[in-house]
């Protein structure tokens, strides 16, 4: 909140549904819904589960407009089965991404609030993830920017944690986690002495925005909050990240360098502070912009 | 069959194959000419050190042999699951080795992808099922989870989900399923090198894999909703007083991530 001006109540980007959120990040009523729930077009391999059915299947796609620029947007819905990608959800992402190649929008924008692939149809969710990785890299190399929002419960992860970093940039808060293996992931599998789940403030140094945003993996890092990402997708709106050797060539040494200087670190702070943060300890409290100010400096980044 | 085997089958002109650790880089020989082979060995966990490995190898492939084409070997058990790796960003080396993928495509690289023994969800994303063509050879492991643990993360009793998975390709691991899915293009046996010869052969073409997933039956429902949606197709408003599931359903994950 701006100190002095007057008090908006903030809306929450995280607790909003996904159409609330592409219908607030986009221009009013511009939002165009292709494949709607209108249509019923659901999973096929969810009754055989006896699990419930959504009529979008989990997302929100279709064409509309960002201060009066043609989008194509997608938003992943957190609540159904936790985002997961399935055959139908990863199809209408696939579908998105094909039209883009067509129609040549300023951008498309994927809202991702997703686990990642989903396991009551688990091959063919992860076959659908290979296809929008495919389809997020052919449209960037079409010239068309496909820009990543990450601020939902679900955070973003597994082969849709891969799909983001595909993306020519990411905005992303606090809030929103981003990463392959999820805390609960890792502790199923590895054990609670690797990584406990429960530990919350872990949780989000490793996964949260401030690390993702320091350490170079996201662009922008925003307030949890619908203007906040609006605002954030429109000052994308230009980023190219050209898949070219020289783009390419950069981002490798970046990667390099970072597993170099932080490959031994145990912790996010301990990153922080070898980046050169004064107090790593008091980052995971503070505000945005508080935030912004404390580590001006010492982010890695090409982009 | 070992590395070595392996590379006598696909490249019996000779080939000059290093393992470094698990990640295989070298060329081997075929009738057109040198091809670039790269690739991870031995059901390895990919973590952010052989991510970058790939990548690196990939991105000097296309600044040092513009044009030549690609084969990737995968024989991975996934993603190594590690707070370092999270900390570090797998997913962003992951996503740089797919772009760099991709770069070699836009270059003019023909890409063709082999399970050669496990592909296992992540692992297998990045580089081999972003290329242009993707086959295994007969016996090959595929999978996204092994049933024991998709039942504890979805709920659903391991009992039921074997019964359920008998003979359904969207469940059921296994290198039949991804076939009939679409993922997989073919199967190799013995004799390889014609196989792989033909695969070099074949121009480069957009991912069909929707399409050949329709044709086998394994997806009934991609092709057909993705085609909609790129369209433009289904663009009306919602009927009043549907019943919308995703709005207010469980709040219950199943991801492979989380």
């Amino acid at each position: 909140m701006s100190p002095g001006g007057p008090l908006v109540p903030r809306r929450s980007y995280r607790e909003a549904s996904a159409r609330r959120r592409i219908l607030g990040v986009l221009d009013p009523g511009s939002f165009e819904e292709r494949l709607g729930p209108a249509e019923r077009v659901t999973s096929p391999h969810l009754a055989a589960l006896d699990q419930p059915v959504a009529f979008d299947d989990g997302v929100v796609v279709g064409a509309g407009t960002l201060e009066g620029r043609p989008v194509l947007a997608a938003s992943q819905e957190g609540a159904f089965l936790g985002g997961g990608v399935g055959e139908v959800h990863g199809a209408k992402l696939a579908g998105l991404l094909a039209a883009a190649l067509r129609d040549r929008p300023a951008a498309v924008l994927l809202l991702l609030d997703t686990g990642g692939v989903r396991l009551q149809e688990a091959n063919a969710g992860l076959v659908a993830v290979s296809e929008v990785m495919r389809g997020v890299l052919a449209a960037r190399a079409a010239g068309v920017p496909v820009l990543a929002l990450v601020g939902g419960g679900w955070g973003c992860f597994g082969g849709m944690g891969i799909v983001a970093r595909c993306c020519d940039a990411i905005a992303m808060s606090e809030e929103g986690r981003l990463g392959l293996s999820g805390p609960d992931v890792i502790e199923e599998t590895r054990g609670v002495e690797e990584l406990d789940a429960s530990d919350r403030g872990l949780v989000w140094r490793t996964y949260g925005g401030k690390h993702r945003w320091l350490i170079g993996e996201a662009d922008l890092l925003v307030e949890d909050d619908l203007d906040a990402f609006r605002a954030a997708a429109t000052a994308l709106l230009g980023t190219r990240r050209p898949i070219d050797l020289a783009a390419l060539s950069s981002e490798h040494a970046l990667l390099a360098a970072r597993l170099a200087e932080h490959g031994g670190a145990a912790d996010a702070a301990a990153i922080w502070g070898g980046l050169g943060v004064a107090a790593p300890a008091a980052l995971p409290l503070l505000e945005v912009d508080e935030f912004l100010r404390a580590v001006a400096g010492a982010r890695r980044g090409t982009r | 069959m070992t590395i070595p085997e392996l590379l006598d089958g696909l490249f019996p002109a000779g080939h000059a194959v290093a393992r470094e650790g698990d990640v295989l880089a070298g060329t081997g020989r075929a009738s057109a000419g040198e091809v670039a082979v790269v690739g991870i060995a031995g059901g390895a966990e990919v973590g952010v050190e052989a991510a970058l490995a790939l990548a690196g190898e990939l991105l000097r492939v296309v600044r040092e042999a513009p044009g030549r084409p690609v084969l990737a070997l995968v024989d991975t058990a996934g993603q190594r699951m590690s707070l370092r790796d999270e900390l570090l960003g797998l997913n962003g080396y992951l996503g740089h080795l797919a772009a760099t993928v991709e770069l070699a495509r836009q270059s003019g690289h023909k890409v063709v992808a082999l399970v050669t023994g496990q592909a296992v969800s992540a692992g297998a994303l990045a580089l081999g099922f972003v290329a242009d063509e993707v086959h295994a050879l007969e016996g090959a492991r595929l999978a996204v989870m092994a049933l024991p643990a998709m039942a504890r993360v979805t709920k659903i009793p391991l009992e039921r989900l074997e019964r359920l998975s008998a003979g359904s390709p969207v469940l059921a691991p296994g290198l039949e399923s991804f076939v009939r899915l679409g993922a997989i293009a073919s199967i190799w046996r013995p004799p390889l090198a014609p196989h792989l010869e033909a695969a070099l052969a074949r121009p480069a073409a957009p991912d069909a894999r929707a399409a050949l997933g329709a044709e086998r039956g394994g997806r009934t429902l991609a092709l057909e909703v993705s085609r909609r949606v790129a369209s433009g197709a289904g663009a009306l408003p919602a009927a009043p007083g549907a019943r919308r599931v995703g709005e207010s359903g469980p709040r219950r994950g199943g991801g492979d991530g989380r």
